[in-house]
């Protein structure tokens, strides 16, 4: 996500701290370096410039100078200012009633429209709504077809009419309107109270295409038009949201790809330059991938304060509360087993990629790279670990203590792993084990807090043949190196 | 706009709208005879930003100007423009570097990978259109993105239009093996060149990167020397993340050129400056429309004057 933006404006902070008090010019500086991030974060450059001048300003006017931990009152200073830009938060789909309420997709080619549009159908049917889906996009081959199995795969209707599909080079004039209002027709038939419109890309210097869409907005006076935009876009992006708020008057604004490493800049530069709420973001190619924007959580990531407003959410959703209570319970007496260890294990992996997981939990961003892990390597050992549990028996899950050097040899041969790797694994247990005896008995902030400590040590303990990752963030040397450096920046 | 000149000669009917725009472009920051100065210098910056070169490669040429400026070496925009442009130039792939690679003999495998909605699949036909065309190629498509809904579909309609064989699967099928499949169908129909479309994957997407090394190990297996050329479609909107992706893709498939596609929009493409300079990737051709036809190979020097000049205005 916004990891290399939270970076650079973590840097720059802890370059302030410790220097007690800071200058006028200390603010500039510093916020010359946070220009620097967001225009490499691809934010606007005219963005950037309004967001600095306003920034460097109640910086220097304010407390800053005076407050003995300067950089925190930054810090907060940018963090309100980013959540004010990119707020107010409106994640509402409006209906009207009677139905069916109509809501038209546009935006670039390749920017994610068709898999939006099945992404929102999935999520609306989740709200309790029946929505359905209108293929408009005439222009792209097989875009008809792509929408109609998305619709299969989310299990809401498509309403297609292949014979107005476009000529191979030509605009099919009235085709996609005609499509749409059968569409609404249709729902209207069938009692569906939501229709999805999906328009072709096109780009925003293109009359002809952006006349049909203006014509699709005339004739059938959709409800809510959101403009679906890629993350990874760079400047161009005001260029384009610029252009479509100008001709169809958005609702909001819907950012994909945003599980990518891109910085996501354009999501700022979009909401700046339309004023429209950012309603959702694409996180995954899987269809249930479409999260509610957070302006608060989005803000905390790109100071490195981590996103934990999200994750407490998804794990709400889906973490299965009677076992996580369950567990707390065990957790609390210390009375967990391997077996529980598993579980929750499980659960976690439900919440999807480690990575993602990580990067939303403060300070895991650098930790992670400090242990050198990618996504997959968190998976990779999760497997491992699943692997050893399963080649265990069941006396041995319940009691590690019986574990000895010929068991320990035998489950290594049926999990496919070296030995040290078992007795690693065990005594990572153990260990989380007791931690979770010493915070035992917390809310759903202390797990998270355990769970950051689990993957600390839990999952990173269990490396390579190397022996355990645990070291490089829990040694003495790690920490004496930052020491160090601490000492060199002072003097 | 030399940038465009040659495509709007081509396809005067379809974009004349796009035309209109890009002809209306005033060079307001190199005038002639404009002097040097600080708000010069500010208005350089910012217009290079925009056009998405990045703030290390527009510090570096910016003080670069400043520099000479400073020593009294040079004085107006003119001088300025020359400044820049030897810069840019430096930077930018020699004629040799852009020359699409042959096999010396028998079938050329040319491997096609990119992030979702990049612009493969309209990238392909547009290549499979120059090469049958105006390269007199035997050109065949394999159709190994099995993933997205109907993406063998859009294929299948390109491979019609224009004209060319394909070889396909089921969806959900194991793209290495439509690769396998494709290569043998190949050499047996002695096609010159074997065009492999692959599923738009996010770089950060390990396992599916991993699905596309495979894939390229497959097709070397079958092929000696293949693949000969692995283009990456990078769209021309995308901001400094098409760094991340030029690396992510070279790691997996060791990438040997760029396909820059949608460059007729307002966007300049300016990251390919970073990814010339980081990882020596050319440019080799670039898309410029929807239709096959809109395909040109790389020219330095006009992508260069394209930087110089305003985006065009978006449709109002």
């Amino acid at each position: 996500m916004l990891d290399a933006l939270s970076e650079r404006l973590s840097g720059v902070f802890r370059s302030l701290s410790g220097r007690g008090r800071i200058s006028e010019e200390n603010v500039r500086d510093a916020m010359r370096e946070v220009r620097t991030a967001l225009l490499e974060a691809d934010v606007n450059y005219q963005v950037v410039k309004q967001f600095i001048d306003t920034v460097t300003e109640k910086a220097i006017g304010q407390e800053v100078i005076k407050s003995l931990k300067p950089d925190q009152v930054m810090i907060k200073i940018v963090h309100d200012e980013l959540v004010n830009l990119m707020g107010p938060v409106d994640t509402r789909i409006y209906t009207v009633q009677p139905g069916p309420t109509v809501i038209m997709m546009c935006g670039l080619q390749g920017s994610g429209k068709t898999t939006t549009c099945g992404k929102l159908a999935k999520y609306l049917l989740g709200k309790g709504h029946h929505p359905m889906l209108a293929a408009a996009d005439l222009q792209r081959p097989a875009a008809v077809e792509q929408l109609r199995v998305i619709g299969e795969q989310v299990g809401v209707p498509v309403y297609t009419d292949p014979a107005k599909v476009a000529p191979h080079g030509q605009v099919a004039k009235g085709a996609a309107v005609a499509v749409c209002r059968a569409a609404v027709n249709e729902a209207r038939k069938l009692g569906r109270d939501i229709v999805i419109l999906d328009t072709a890309g096109r780009l925003a210097i293109d009359q002809e295409l952006m006349d049909e869409l203006k014509e699709i907005n005339a004739q059938l006076n959709p409800h809510q038009v959101f403009l679906v935009l890629d993350a990874m876009t760079g400047q161009d992006a005001v260029n384009s949201a610029k252009a479509f708020n100008e001709q169809l008057e958005l609702d909001g604004l819907i950012l994909t790809k945003f599980d990518s490493d891109t910085r996501g800049g354009a999501l700022l530069s979009a909401k700046m330059v339309t004023g429209k709420p950012v309603k959702f973001l694409g996180v995954g190619e899987k269809l249930d991938r479409l999260e509610e924007f957070r302006p608060e959580g989005m803000a905390q990531r790109i100071l490195g304060m981590g996103d934990i407003v999200g994750l407490v959410t998804e794990a709400m959703e889906k973490f299965d509360a009677e076992q996580t209570q369950k567990l707390a319970e065990k957790m609390q007496k210390g009375t967990l087993t391997l077996e529980d260890f598993i579980a929750q294990m499980k659960q976690v992996r439900k919440l999807g990629p480690m990575g993602k997981i990580m990067g939303m939990i403060p300070g895991m961003n650098e930790l992670s790279k400090q242990m050198n892990m990618g996504e997959g390597d968190v998976e990779k050992q999760m497997s491992r670990m699943e692997a050893i549990y399963n080649s265990m028996n069941k006396q041995e899950r319940k009691n590690t203590d019986l574990i000895d050097g010929s068991r320990r040899r035998r489950i290594a041969r049926g999990a496919g792993v070296e030995v040290n790797e078992v007795g690693q694994f065990i005594k990572q247990f153990e260990l989380s084990r007791d931690m979770m005896r010493a915070v035992g008995g917390m809310g759903m902030m202390g797990r998270l807090r355990l769970m950051r400590g689990l993957m600390s040590g839990g999952i990173g303990a269990l490396g390579g043949p190397g022996g355990p990752l645990l070291r490089t963030k829990r040694s003495g040397r790690m920490e004496k190196k930052d020491r160090n450096k601490k000492k060199k920046k002072r003097r | 706009m030399r940038f465009f000149s040659k495509t709007l000669d081509k396809l005067k009917g379809a974009l004349r709208k796009t035309a209109e725009v890009l002809n209306t472009d005033v060079r307001t920051l190199f005038i002639p005879g404009r002097q040097i100065n600080d708000q010069f210098l500010a208005e350089m910056e910012e217009k290079f930003l925009q056009a998405d070169m990045g703030v290390q490669n527009v510090e570096r040429i910016v003080s670069a100007v400043r520099d000479r400026w400073r020593l009294g070496k040079i004085k107006n925009a003119e001088e300025a423009e020359r400044v820049v442009k030897s810069e840019l130039m430096e930077i930018l792939p020699t004629d040799a570097d852009r020359e699409l690679r042959f096999a010396p003999s028998g079938t050329t495998v040319v491997l096609v990978a990119g992030i979702n909605g990049a612009g493969k699949t309209t990238s392909i036909a547009k290549l499979a259109w120059i090469l049958k065309n105006q390269m007199g190629k035997k050109v065949m498509l394999c159709a190994s993105d099995t993933f997205r809904a109907a993406a063998v579909d859009q294929l299948t309609i390109w491979a019609e239009r224009i004209g060319v064989e394909i070889v396909k699967h089921r969806m959900g099928a194991d793209p290495a093996a439509v690769a396998y499949d494709a290569c043998e169908a190949a050499v047996a129909r002695n096609i010159d060149v074997l065009i492999v479309d692959t599923a738009g994957r996010l770089h950060t997407q390990e396992h599916l990167m991993r699905e596309l090394t495979k894939i390229r190990d497959v097709v070397a297996r079958k092929i000696p020397g293949a693949p000969h050329e692995v283009l990456l479609v990078l769209d021309a909107t995308t901001g400094q993340n098409a760094i991340r992706q030029a690396q992510m893709f070279s790691q997996a498939i060791n990438v040997t050129g760029l396909f820059v596609a949608k460059l007729d929009g307002s966007a300049r493409g300016g990251f390919i400056l970073s990814i010339r300079e980081q990882l020596k990737l050319p440019v080799k051709f670039i898309g410029l429309g929807e239709t096959p036809q809109d395909i040109e190979t790389f020219d330095p020097q006009r992508f260069v004057d394209a930087l110089f000049q305003d985006a065009p205005a978006p449709a109002a």
